[in-house]
């Protein structure tokens, strides 16, 4: 029971992990229609500069603000200098220019970093164990992780329904012309959001840091972890990257904690211990599969995203 | 006429590779071998790439996959103690095709940035298998000890022989490709490229067509993997990783998409562009980078398209 | 009266709460052109895209020769003789003109599994494609890309290809539509001298050539039909005239 309500939990941690990258990945797509494989190092570079920033700045809160306001500039920098240019062209020139981003931040970062990888420590407060339900202990950092991604879902569902930004988004999303229509600055509504988007990734980075290493290529598996989100929630729809981020984070970590003992049962010990690894990280790949058939335009399309 | 200059250029490039064993001997610079044999078989899976990517406008983001699928049959049959190749590329090229029907026929279901992200996530699947499989080596790879056998008459052992082998190769995909573009099912796959619903309005099913494309470039780009675990004498999920696809596509996208002559000249270009980098600078990829940025801003219409294309 | 070939049924198409189609009924004959007019935003297009199958109806029924075709694929339909040109112009943009048909005619030769045989020197296909083109006067533009052609160049190579694929029932949606006066009297001429050959379904907004041309007019308003008949008896029909004529009936239209 402890176990289960610990794997819940990571399941959980990992969803809301993977809903910070998506969050921002989706919105670039439904808003501007780019497919940004460079999302990835914006929450390698958002790792980095809160590990190199917090030792700097001496403090774990200082260090981790400046390193997303930092990588929030960096977006804007990116968006201005060279994504704006790729918007009007088609999605092969958006994966061929990004994809020469990831090359030139994952070769920038050995410049600057060195390629050996770093920690990121956390603070006396946050380590350790606290008490979550009487007798399961659960550490508090990924506790706060948790708390974290739900007030960052929260400020979104805010951020998206209820504010101008929001409406614009919204607009944007299900109908791109239609915002140059109302007379809105579109160029300043894209790196807005972008920034945002780019502030997102650097906080979902920052919080995996501790947990896995901060290293080169740490934001590539996990970029493709959250495309597979968002083509099971719905390219554009922030409220299903929300549903299938937990959904893929529970599924994924459910199936490393159980799949292979429930193999055991059918199969041997010894094709279980082979074919469990293997199948449990194949899991929500298959999950994805499964939606495609099912409903190969995601759980809650955007309409005119679908091209 | 473009197309006789592009014909001749395609000539010209194919005897220029056919010379490649007798140069690297005559200046004594054997490298040159290792790196052409690289570079005519990823050559052949950029050809099959652009069968699709090309010439059917499917945006492939996984097409490494088969590289490791032919690759992994070889190296596992091996493993086992099969070394015929009447046993191993049989099994690589039905092995890719198969891999290619059922995850084809999912992903044509969707269209666009879909497309692109499911092809990757199933390339991510296979990687994370090999990645899982222990007794296969997961993350290690498996070394393979001895290539595939002939029954005698072939011996891949000898670099000049291996060279021309794949050689041959090349020039039998291409000359494939050459048929099948020219064909009444190649017409069909570059029309639903153009405009897929105006065809099926026309009465063609556009799917099928698609799937039938997809697993054609899939099981040459399997031939690929064969030939290149042959080359390497090893395999590893490596082979598999997306960076990998992104190369592929970048062949084809550098030399020129929908065109022949184009996935050759592209591999060439990368591979060439890779070294000369990497003898100037160990960060050579801090140049790539930007130059890819640079090609998918200005290799169509240029700069007078860049000024033009603000929207709205 | 000939049997019809294509039988329509109440169809009814909405879209969420609105109505786009509204129990509709209408039946096409071989060598009839049948009008369907209105105003803007009354359906008509809407009605072609559920002939052709691009849309799903939400009720009603489709029949070609009797059969039920209301959940067959665009293709599918295709095969049984169904053609369409499109209001908004729809070709293959980087293929010449003489492609364009080329592609249409082999489309109409069966299946295209075939990977072996060169198409580019194929006779069977480039021989009736050539045709086609010049039937619609374009043979001097059989070289040009489409996407180079003038609009009203487009919209005859448009008819080209629904023309070429053999089809016995032709879905018009505005074939006139953007052409000189010069270049819509050619396709009137034409339409007037193929008809006998297929049922057609002709949308079209100006009316000179709808009451020149067709044997029977439809008018849709919101959806429904308000009226249908020959077309005498539309011109003189007064809800028509109040709904959507009003003063914009040529005074000369229906002579022949």
């Amino acid at each position: 029971m402890t176990f289960f309500l610990e794997q819940l939990l990571n399941g959980v941690q990992l969803g809301l992990l993977l809903f910070l990258l998506a969050a921002g990945l989706t919105l670039v797509f439904g808003i501007m229609d780019l497919v940004n494989l460079a999302h990835g190092s914006l929450y390698m570079v958002g790792a980095y500069l809160a590990a190199s920033l917090t030792v700097m700045l001496k403090s774990f809160v200082l260090g981790v603000i400046a390193a997303l306001a930092g990588t929030a500039l960096l977006g804007i920098a990116l968006e201005m200098l060279a994504l704006r240019r790729l918007y009007p062209r088609d999605h092969l020139d958006h994966v061929l220019g990004t994809f020469g981003l990831i090359l030139f931040f994952n070769e920038a970062v050995r410049l600057i970093w060195g390629a050996a990888g770093m920690t990121l420590a956390v603070p006396p407060y946050l380590n350790g164990l606290v008490e979550v339900l009487p007798g399961v202990a659960y550490p508090i950092y990924r506790l706060a992780i948790i708390i974290a991604g739900v007030l960052v879902a929260l400020f979104l569902y805010v951020l998206v329904q209820h504010t101008r930004v929001g409406m614009l988004i919204r607009a944007g999303a299900s109908n791109r012309e239609m915002i140059g229509a109302l007379g809105v600055n579109i160029n300043r509504l894209y790196t807005i959001v972008f920034s945002v988007g780019a502030a997102l990734a650097a906080l979902a980075g920052i919080m995996a840091a501790p947990i896995l290493t901060v290293q080169i290529g740490m934001g590539e598996n996990i970029l493709i972890l959250a495309f597979v989100v968002i083509v099971i929630g719905g390219i554009g729809s922030v409220r299903g990257a929300l549903v299938a981020a937990l959904l893929i984070g529970l599924i994924d970590t459910m199936g490393r904690a159980y799949l292979p003992d429930l193999l055991r049962l059918i199969f041997t010990a010894r094709a279980a211990s082979v074919t469990g690894p293997a199948l449990s990280s194949m899991m929500i790949y298959l999950v994805m599969a499964a939606f495609l058939i099912v409903r190969p335009e995601g759980l809650f399309p955007v309409p005119s995203a679908r091209r | 006429m473009t197309l006789n200059r592009r014909l001749i250029a395609t000539a010209l490039l194919l005897v220029g590779l056919g010379l490649i064993p007798i140069i690297a001997k005559s200046i004594g610079y054997l490298f040159l071998l290792t790196l052409f044999t690289r570079i005519v078989i990823l050559a052949i899976a950029a050809v099959s790439l652009d069968l699709i990517l090309g010439f059917g406008g499917m945006i492939s983001f996984g097409h490494a996959v088969f590289l490791g699928i032919g690759g992994y049959a070889v190296g596992i049959a091996a493993h086992h103690g099969y070394y015929s190749a009447l046993v191993q590329w049989p099994i690589g090229l039905a092995a890719s095709a198969l891999f290619g029907l059922i995850t084809g026929a999912l992903c044509l279901r969707t269209r666009g940035v879909y497309f692109i992200m499911i092809t990757l996530a199933f390339s991510q699947l296979v990687y994370f298998l090999s990645v899982g499989i222990d007794s296969y080596g997961s993350d290690d790879g498996l070394t393979i000890y001895k290539r595939s056998t002939m029954g005698g008459l072939i011996d891949l052992g000898n670099k000049t022989t291996f060279y021309y082998v794949c050689y041959a190769s090349l020039l039998l995909c291409l000359f494939l490709a050459w048929r099948i573009v020219r064909s009444p099912f190649g017409r069909v796959i570059q029309a639903a490229r153009s405009n897929e619903n105006r065809l099926q309005v026309l009465g063609i099913a556009t799917d099928r067509y698609r799937l039938v494309a997809y697993v054609i470039a899939s099981t040459m780009c399997g031939l690929a993997g064969i030939l290149l675990a042959n080359h390497t004498d090893f395999i590893s999920p490596a082979l598999i990783h997306w960076t990998r696809s992104g190369d592929l596509m970048i062949m084809v996208v550098l030399g020129g998409m929908g065109t022949l002559f184009g996935p050759v000249a592209g591999t060439i270009a990368l591979l060439v562009l890779e070294e000369v980098l990497s003898t100037i600078t160990e960060h050579w990829m801090i140049v790539l980078g930007p130059l890819l940025l640079l090609m998918a801003l200005f290799k169509r219409g240029g700069l007078s398209a860049l000024l033009g294309g603000r929207k709205a | 009266m000939r049997e019809a070939l294509v039988e329509v049924v109440d169809l009814v198409k909405t879209f969420g709460g609105l109505v786009a189609t509204d129990e509709v009924s209408l039946t096409l004959h071989q060598g009839e052109i049948h009008a369907v007019i209105g105003p803007n935003g009354a359906g008509k297009t809407t009605l072609i895209s559920q002939l052709s199958g691009r849309l799903k109806p939400s009720g009603g029924k489709i029949l070609i020769s009797g059969r039920d075709v209301t959940h067959l694929p665009v293709a599918a339909r295709s095969r049984m003789g169904l053609a369409r040109s499109f209001q908004i112009t729809s070709l293959f943009f980087d293929f010449t003109a003489l492609d364009n048909v080329a592609i249409a005619v082999q489309a109409s030769r069966g299946h295209s599994f075939r990977f072996w045989q060169d198409v580019t020197t194929d006779e069977a296909i480039y021989g009736p494609a050539r045709q086609f083109l010049s039937r619609l006067g374009l043979e001097a533009r059989a070289q040009v890309p489409a996407g180079d052609l003038s609009y009203g160049e487009q919209r005859q190579l448009e008819l080209a290809m629904a023309l070429a694929t053999k089809p016995r029932v032709l879905l018009l949606d505005e074939p006139m539509a953007g052409m000189g006066h010069d270049e819509s009297a050619k396709i009137i001429a034409l339409l007037r001298e193929i008809k006998n050959d297929y049922a057609i379904l002709l949308v079209e907004h100006d009316m000179k050539a709808v009451f020149a041309l067709a044997d029977r007019i439809t008018v849709l308003v919101n959806g429904a039909v308000l009226a249908s008949g020959p077309p005498e008896s539309i011109r003189g029909n007064p809800e028509v005239r109040r709904a959507y004529l009003g003063e914009t009936t040529p005074k000369e239209g229906g002579v022949r």
